[in-house]
């Protein structure tokens, strides 16, 4: 298969959106942790797959770093202690997803004092297998840091032919968002070296890392962590435009190469593999340093928070404790985002723990939300087919999911909509079409799992009734083959003959064992 | 005038005797109706439709001895699909035949069950396994909540929990286009 | 903290229909100041009359079906399908012309078939065919422009002709009264004279119709604004007037006495003003981007086929009218290609 080019060229994906920004606010302060917080909330699931094996109990004393869950296969994702302290129990607790519910989580109550679980370091990765480095990466708990929590593991290796090129994702296209920028100020040589121990995890040959246009001091950093850790050069900076959607996988791909991932498939399948730079450095903490996935940066920001900053947060940290570490939420706060403004969750509480999905914290005021306009009816402007970076047909997936047409929308490939959000921002109509097209989907993944069922019932159903069949033929065939033998008269003696000699002799073996 | 009449008359009868000829010649297959109703039909097999299961009620809607608007776990999305499979038109569920509810699996409580085997017999598509004097239980993955385990149960051991349904996220129609008068008709819709 | 739950996008949108629907009016401004200019008070009088009927139709139909009043009529839709179609009439068309007009725009085409959103046809032209169909006597009463009357009526005098049908002594229908440039190329061709005979009436200035064409200019830097805005897209303008000039191009570069010129079709009738603000209106038009290309090319060529064959001098109504039928077929037939298929 003829290799694609990746980087050489830069392309354009229809529609989008230029938004402004708001990311230097807060990447202005240094980074900072917040303080210690009281009790820290683990959800025994933080990717998208089922949860591990749960390895501790209440009670359990916990060193950091240790696993309190196990991964049975590469879609369970292991969860470990963020800090040293104590399990106090395992209840239900408001989660992010779904939104406005709970789920089971680990209560770990930290004891001050930060001591380490034992460490797997690997130096000399270099030399390691690729196998074994797909091992590491899943047993520290990696999942997609970019937002999609998608298990490491499973990108690493699975049903494809080969992956050349490795693309490290630093496009953080979302306004607001600034904890992928900090990581790239901060620590661009983990990332670097991070991006080579995934390449080789890969087995891929070079490693682009794409950055927006509008990142000054990234490029400057990130240029001379390649020069100190990428003697081969096998790494590269490509800058790419500042456009909303920009930073989705797809679009990444196709503005880096011209290709489009086919809806089946996925970047593998055209030779390239797709993470976020906050993976690549945690693949370099896991790797060599032997420290699994137990802290990240997330930006807290927005117009409803005093002092907007990015923090340097372990997992499970309750959202108010990052509010409070920025300087507090104003007291006509709204709503509370886990994400960014286009394409954000909204919180139902801020007791919502950080999970290694969470990149943002978005705190707006009543103000910020207020809408003027009530819903109006689709006009059919086609500006929501103007900015599709999908070349989808917005207005149409609204009208007939409003008819209860799921089967027209899915024709109309509901599901290759990315809910990026641009069509319900360019809405005259104030619609909420993103709501729109998550509800219709989640209708169509139900029916389909319904259909699967009444399938099966069907078979089995099916399968029963021939048993049944089957057993009263054999049982008339029997019944007709023994009326058959008992018509003759000396059949009939020799049968009860034979009938009484077996009674008499089960009666005379049990008078003979009558003792035992 | 006679020549018009005459002409007329011509041509209908020349159409009506293609569209005949047509009828005969292109009519679908019975059996494959049949196929085709049973695909839409839920599967559950509870006979709530007065019918022994869900491909005898699929062969009494083809037959035009039944109506479509007898299966309540089909609901009306069910009573839909075969209105528009069979150009019939739509009409709401029959609700002397049942209450559309919200799906439901058997749980059998294990310190009740006495081994009797009633319910394996009962049970339209084998999701109870067990044994005489040995532990029963519900595949909860096979159930359809048909609910025809419960009536032969001597000790009424079995109990229906619901079934647990993935997220949908809700979504709520327009004011505006509801207007005032349909206040009762304006739709919450967080499961179809 | 009382957090509200609420799906992405978390800031309100950018635009709002009223927005739309202002910026078509302030677009529409330049058009209406040279239609003064040219043709005296009559235009302010039937958009004021126009725009009366439409917005009190509408808060009668919104009562009858039960909907919000406030939403709908402050989304200025109705206003501007009165404007539009105020804009079509002759300057001294009777009052009930204009209410009839809006019964037909607003109560049938717009709130029978749903209301804001769904009229499958352009408001403002199934009035002004209804109109034009009902009463082709008194639309067919247009005034001379400045350059050529004796003196275009003043304010009291308009008053008085749009709504008592008579005019003071000292005016007379016959020496205000002048035919279109379009209706006099109709009529001259009826009589096998050529065209460039016709031509040399006084009606006629260096492309259209003398105050006509500056009319048109206006409607074009009215529909420049309105691309800038992004209120509309280019495909319509672009197919519409293009078609304009390539077929009309070859046919009077065969026979230049017999065939107008392009730029004679484009600055006559109501060619701009449709390519930019009827041929675009969203509903009734194409839901995608090749689909309005078509629309427009399929605009274009009924209206020229309309004015050469047809009955009547413009052909534009209809030629839309006919357009917004074949709509459902054209999206179907024009979908885009989704990313990854």
């Amino acid at each position: 298969m003829h290799e694609l080019d990746v980087g050489e060229q830069l392309y354009r994906f229809p529609g989008g959106l230029k938004l402004r920004h708001h990311k230097q606010i807060a990447c202005r302060d240094e980074l900072i942790r917040p303080d210690m917080p009281e009790a820290l909330y683990l959800p025994l699931q933080q990717h998208q797959g089922p949860a591990g094996e749960r390895v501790v109990d209440p009670g359990d004393r916990v060193l950091k770093g240790q696993p309190l869950t196990r991964a049975r296969h590469d879609r369970e994702v292991p969860v470990h202690a963020p800090t040293s302290g104590t399990i106090r129990a395992i209840k239900s607790w408001p989660v992010s997803w779904p939104p406005d519910s709970e789920a089971e989580c680990l209560v770990l109550e930290p004891d001050g004092q930060e001591i380490w679980f034992e460490t797997d370091a690997l130096t000399n990765w270099r030399e390691a297998e690729p196998a074994e480095l797909v091992e590491r990466i899943k047993s520290a708990g990696l999942a997609g840091l970019g937002g999609a929590m998608f298990p490491t593991a499973a990108k690493l290796r699975g049903d494809w032919p080969h992956v050349h090129t490795l693309i490290l994702n630093g496009s953080e296209c979302e306004p607001y968002i600034s904890c992928d920028e900090m990581l790239m100020r901060e620590r661009p040589d983990a990332i670097v070296e991070g991006g080579l121990i995934l390449a080789r995890a890969l087995g891929a040959r070079r490693v682009i890392v794409a950055i927006e246009d509008q990142m000054g001091a990234v490029e400057k950093s990130l240029s001379s962590a390649l020069a100190e850790h990428d003697p081969d050069g096998l790494c590269r900076i490509v800058e790419v435009t500042t456009i909303y959607p920009e930073g989705g996988e797809k679009q990444l791909v196709q503005v880096l190469t011209g290709a489009e991932v086919p809806h089946d498939g996925l970047p593998q399948h055209l030779g390239l593999a797709c993470l976020n730079v906050g993976t690549a450095a945690a693949t370099r903490d896991a790797v060599i340093d032997g420290k699994p996935l137990i802290e990240r940066i997330v930006t807290v920001s927005g117009p409803g928070v005093a002092h907007p900053r990015n923090l340097i947060t372990l997992l499970g940290t309750p959202v108010a404790d990052l509010l409070r570490a920025a300087g507090g939420a104003h007291d006509d706060t709204e709503r509370l985002v886990l994400g960014g403004p286009m394409s954000g969750l909204p919180l139902a509480s801020d007791r919502i723990p950080i999970a290694k999905g969470s990149n943002c914290i978005l705190v707006l005021r009543h103000q910020d939300t207020r809408r003027e306009q009530p819903v109006m009816p689709c006009i059919n402007c086609g500006e929501c087919v103007r900015v599709c970076p999908a070349s989808l047909l917005p207005q149409e997936l609204y009208k007939y999911l409003r008819a209860d047409e799921h089967d027209e929308a899915d024709s109309l490939n509901l599901f290759d909509c990315i809910e990026c959000g641009c069509c319900a921002h360019v809405c005259p109509s104030h619609i909420p079409l993103v709501d729109w097209y998550r509800h219709g989907k989640g209708v169509l993944r139900e029916r389909g799992i319904e259909d699967a069922r009444a399938q099966q019932a069907r078979l089995r159903f099916e399968a029963r009734e021939k048993r049944i069949a089957e057993e009263k033929q054999q049982r008339r065939r029997k019944r007709e083959q023994r009326e058959a033998r008992l018509q003759s008269g000396t059949e009939a003696r020799s049968e009860v003959q034979a009938a009484i000699e077996r009674a008499r002799s089960r009666a005379a073996g049990s008078d003979e064992d009558g003792d035992r | 005038m006679l020549v018009a009449v005459a002409v007329i008359v011509a041509l209908l009868l020349s159409i009506g005797l293609v569209l005949l000829f047509s009828a005969r010649r292109w009519t679908p297959n019975e059996d494959s109706v049949v196929e085709q109703i049973n695909r839409i039909l839920p599967q559950t097999q509870c006979g709530q439709c007065d019918y022994p299961g869900c491909r005898p009620y699929a062969e009494a809607i083809a037959s035009g001895e039944a109506d479509i608007n007898q299966c309540p776990p089909g609901g009306e999305a069910g009573v839909k699909a075969l209105a528009d499979l069979l150009g019939r038109e739509p009409r709401p569920l029959d609700t002397s035949h049942g209450e559309t509810k919200p799906p439901v699996v058997a749980i059998i409580d294990e310190d009740r069950c006495i081994g009797c085997k009633l319910c394996i017999q009962a049970c339209p598509v084998d999701a109870i396994v067990g044994a005489p004097k040995m532990m029963h239980t519900v595949i909860a993955d096979a159930c359809t909540g048909c609910e025809l385990c419960l009536p032969p149960c001597p000790v009424d051991c079995i109990d229906l929990i619901p079934r647990r349904r993935p997220f949908i996220w809700p979504v709520k129609e327009m004011d505006v286009e509801t207007g005032s008068a349909s206040k009762t008709t304006q739709r919450e819709r967080d499961h179809a | 903290m009382k957090l509200t739950l609420a799906g992405a996008p978390h800031f309100p949108p950018i635009n709002s229909v009223s927005g739309i629907m202002k910026q078509v009016l302030y677009a529409l401004i330049p058009a209406i100041a040279a239609h003064l200019w040219f043709f005296g008070f009559g235009i302010l009088l039937q958009i004021a009359l126009a725009v009366a009927f439409a917005l009190a139709l509408e808060a009668l139909m919104l009562r009858l079906r039960e909907r919000p009043l406030k939403p709908f009529l402050s989304d200025y839709s109705a206003v501007v399908t009165a404007v539009l179609f105020a804009l079509c009439m002759p300057p001294l068309a009777p009052w009930w012309i204009a209410l009839t007009g809006m019964l037909f725009a607003i109560v049938v085409a717009k709130h029978l078939y749903g209301g804001l959103g769904h009229n499958l046809f352009n408001p403002a032209m199934v009035g002004f065919a209804a109109v034009i169909v009902a009463f082709p006597l008194d639309m067919s009463q247009w005034l001379a422009p400045r350059q050529l009357s004796p003196g275009l009526p003043g304010l009291w005098q308009t008053v008085q002709a749009v709504f008592t049908g008579s005019l003071p002594e000292s005016l007379s229908w016959d020496t205000l009264s002048q035919a279109t440039p379009l209706d006099a190329l109709k009529t001259g061709v009826a009589e096998n004279r050529l065209v460039t005979e016709i031509r040399d009436a006084p009606i006629f200035g260096d492309f259209g119709g003398l105050g006509w064409e500056w009319i048109a200019n206006f409607y074009a830097l009215g529909g420049l604004w309105l691309l800038y805005r992004r209120v509309i897209s280019w495909h319509v303008p672009v197919a519409l007037l293009g078609t304009v000039i390539v077929v009309t191009v070859p046919m009077w570069l065969m026979g230049p006495d017999i065939n107008p010129s392009p730029l004679q079709h484009i600055f006559s009738g109501a060619l701009v003003m449709a390519a930019f603000f009827i041929a675009t209106d969203p509903v009734s038009g194409s839901s995608t981007m090749k689909g309005r290309l078509v629309f427009g090319v399929g605009v274009a060529i009924l209206t020229l086929a309309i004015r050469r064959f047809g009955g009547y001098p413009d052909g534009v109504a209809f030629a839309v009218l006919l357009m917004n039928m074949a709509v459902p077929l054209i999206d179907r037939l024009t979908r885009p290609r989704t990313y990854g298929h």
